[in-house]
């Protein structure tokens, strides 16, 4: 088996889906000829040309609206966001299209597509090349939103999302793209959408994260097992629709939760979480669900970016108020 | 995209003065040493990933000599030579390519809005600041400024209905560089240029060679006084190439040849008004030597002004984020500060 990069594990994925699937075409700014500004569709355009692998004008409701039509009309649009703070835009064309297809036609129409986008802060890039607006879209009913933490679960998750037969968002952490490799099986294989994945078991306190904070939570496990402390964290991998049943499995072990995530702290989704925990495990629980997560200012320049999104410091003193409470 | 003699205004040399045209001459060398400086900077780990401009000088420089110190300029990231001219010191646009808030507040008097990252997102401000103008009956005007990728979005076309349904003193100012990062025109449009967009939507259009500066100043002072007169928006196409990538983050030869980047180099636009100069007899290659060592003194004195900038205080994080801080983030700020400390200055 060869080992990759999330990034390379998602370039892959794609040529895999490209390859069995002639229905299956990438399209957005720069993915062609330049291979995306991350290189996650390097040499896509010249194995499989550019009417399947196309570079479109600088218009992300152009892209995500078209996407509705190809998807419609019996196509596979992959639209690629060239980062996830550029999707407001195409806002309206997800939440009053995309994810209503199906329902506004009765099931006459569905919208098979995976819009990638990647997604969190932490590379010193500028404005808005940073955010974290998942629960935006956590938030819509229709569509489905997704982010792996590691490349096998790259590959996996997003061959399963390009064979759902509805919208998927896929988020990318690009903190993580190429901060590690491990072995990718080669052709197809997926990774069940809406299933939630203990990375490490424990069973003094629960952490749920994913994406680039999953592998900060295993940092800040790893610091508490010093102090004694047996953590279990929980990949969620899927954002919408959430795993309750791992969720609160992992709670009625553990009896304490703590939810990281990048994004502000209010409403965001680690609120959901919270609200699936004591729906499914209140009688289990020794202390408040803690919420680790980005402040509630808007995401900042870079010069503050190492201090606004959770550190395994700040995850660290969550999992104390947890077990102290 | 392969440099372009068309241009609809004349680029005559015999309407400015000398002592216009030295002016901007200096201003050229300055906005383009400053940017070589800032890729530098980048290269050897001192500034965050940065946007360059250079082969843009002429129109950003033109641009910014034709107007009123008043006037609002509605900025893309890109925009650091037309945000010199109109009095952003080159200290806040060094912070602000350091990730540093500092770096996107102009000094008092200067209406340069923060840059807008989003493409064409700013564009329909720069409308809605020359309707104010307008209905406050005040004789200043709006420039929004775009390139020509950004004529694909949705926000584009928007402001400019408004500014012509709504008459409105602005200037919609398109560098039309040939990329939207790797994507050149030709992807971009079905249109041969960007000025026919114009007619649309009842904008005067003009289109000018965008490294000539005289036709550059010409058209927006055009464009200005037409504005001020009441008579309503003008939407520019200025014709020009960067000769870098998009960013320090991008590698310009992945998408295009060598040879198309030095074939625009042949009509640079410093270069150009060089000549101009020397055949006027108002310029030496001694003088042009010592203004390049001129205005080094001048953008390292802002290098060592960013350098010593404090580190920025942690606090910054929460200020701002609205006039008075709600109880619940003055609770997330006491938290901060007892995880990470006050930062700032030592």
């Amino acid at each position: 088996m060869a080992k990759m990069t999330i990034l390379q594990a998602i370039t892959d994925g794609l040529r895999v889906a490209l390859r069995e699937d002639e229905r299956v075409l990438v399209l957005g700014e720069d993915v062609g000829v330049n291979g995306g500004v991350f290189r996650a569709t390097d040499g896509l355009q010249g194995e499989f040309g550019p009417h399947r692998v196309v570079d479109t004008p600088l218009a992300e409701a152009g892209i995500i609206g078209s996407s509705v039509g190809l998807a419609v009309n019996g196509m596979r649009p992959i639209p690629e966001i060239q980062f996830f703070g550029f999707i407001y835009p195409a806002m309206e064309q997800i939440v009053a299209h995309a994810a209503r297809v199906r329902m506004r036609s009765q099931g006459r129409f569905s919208c098979p597509m995976v819009i990638r986008a990647p997604y969190g802060a932490g590379i010193r890039a500028p404005e808005l090349h940073g955010d974290s607006p998942e629960a935006f879209f956590v938030h819509q009913p229709g569509i489905k939103v997704v982010c792996p933490s590691n490349p096998y679960d790259a590959k996996g998750l997003l061959l399963a999302a390009i064979d759902d037969p509805d919208p998927v968002l896929f988020l990318e952490p690009l903190r993580m793209y190429r901060a590690f490799r491990e072995e990718v099986p080669e052709g197809r294989y997926t990774v069940e959408l809406g299933k939630a994945n203990v990375v490490k078991p424990g069973k003094d306190v629960s952490v749920f994260a994913w994406g680039t904070m999953l592998r900060v939570a295993l940092e800040a496990a790893k610091s508490a097992a010093e102090k004694g402390l047996d953590v279990e964290v929980v990949d969620l991998r899927t954002l919408s629709p959430l795993d309750r049943e791992t969720i609160a499995a992992s709670v009625k072990k553990t009896g304490r939760a703590v939810v990281v995530h990048e994004a502000p702290k209010s409403a965001g989704v680690g609120a959901e979480i919270a609200s699936v925990i004591q729906d499914e495990a209140f009688l289990y629980l020794e202390a408040p669900v803690m919420r680790v997560a980005g402040y509630d200012t808007p995401q900042p320049l870079f010069s503050l970016e190492d201090i606004y999104a959770p550190d395994a410091k700040r995850i660290l003193h969550g999992i104390d108020k947890a077990m102290n409470f | 995209m392969q440099p372009t003699e068309q241009q609809q205004l004349p680029a005559n040399n015999e309407t400015l003065s000398n002592d216009l045209l030295l002016d901007m001459y200096r201003s050229m060398i300055l906005v383009r040493h400053f940017d070589r400086r800032a890729v530098h900077l980048q290269r050897t780990g001192r500034l965050g990933t940065y946007a360059p401009l250079e082969g843009q000088e002429a129109a950003q420089v033109g641009c910014g000599y034709a107007l009123q110190k008043h006037d609002w300029l509605f900025p893309t990231y890109r925009e650091h030579g037309v945000s010199i001219v109109h009095g952003m010191p080159m200290e806040t646009i060094f912070l602000y390519w350091n990730g540093r808030p500092e770096g996107c507040v102009p000094p008092e008097g200067v209406n340069i809005f923060p840059v807008s990252v989003p493409i064409a997102t700013q564009v329909p401000h720069a409308v809605g600041a020359a309707w104010a103008a307008k209905l406050k009956g005040e004789n200043q005007i709006a420039v929004g400024f775009l390139g020509d990728g950004a004529t694909s979005e949705g926000d584009f076309h928007e402001a400019m209905n408004f500014a012509g349904v709504f008459k409105l003193p602005v200037i919609i100012f398109c560098q039309n560089n040939g990329y939207a990062i790797s994507v050149p025109l030709s992807k971009q449009t079905a249109v041969e240029t960007l000025v026919e967009k114009a007619a649309g939507y009842g904008v005067e259009g003009v289109r000018v060679d965008g490294n000539d500066i005289v036709a550059v100043y010409e058209a927006v002072s055009h464009a200005a006084e037409k504005a001020r007169r009441g008579d309503g928006p003008t939407f520019i196409e200025a014709v020009t190439y960067r000769y870098g990538s998009h960013t320090t983050a991008d590698e310009h030869s992945r998408y295009r040849e060598a040879a198309e980047v030095e074939a625009w180099k042949a009509k640079d636009p410093i270069d150009r008004l060089k000549t101009v100069l020397i055949e006027r007899g108002v310029w030496s290659d001694e003088q042009d030597a010592a203004e390049w060592e001129r205005v080094d003194g001048l953008v390292q004195s802002a290098i060592d002004s960013m350098q010593a900038t404090p580190p920025v205080p942690h606090d910054r994080l929460f200020e701002y984020s609205y006039a008075e801080l709600p109880q619940e983030l003055v609770e997330q700020r006491d938290e901060m500060r007892e995880l990470y400390g006050k930062g700032g200055a030592k």
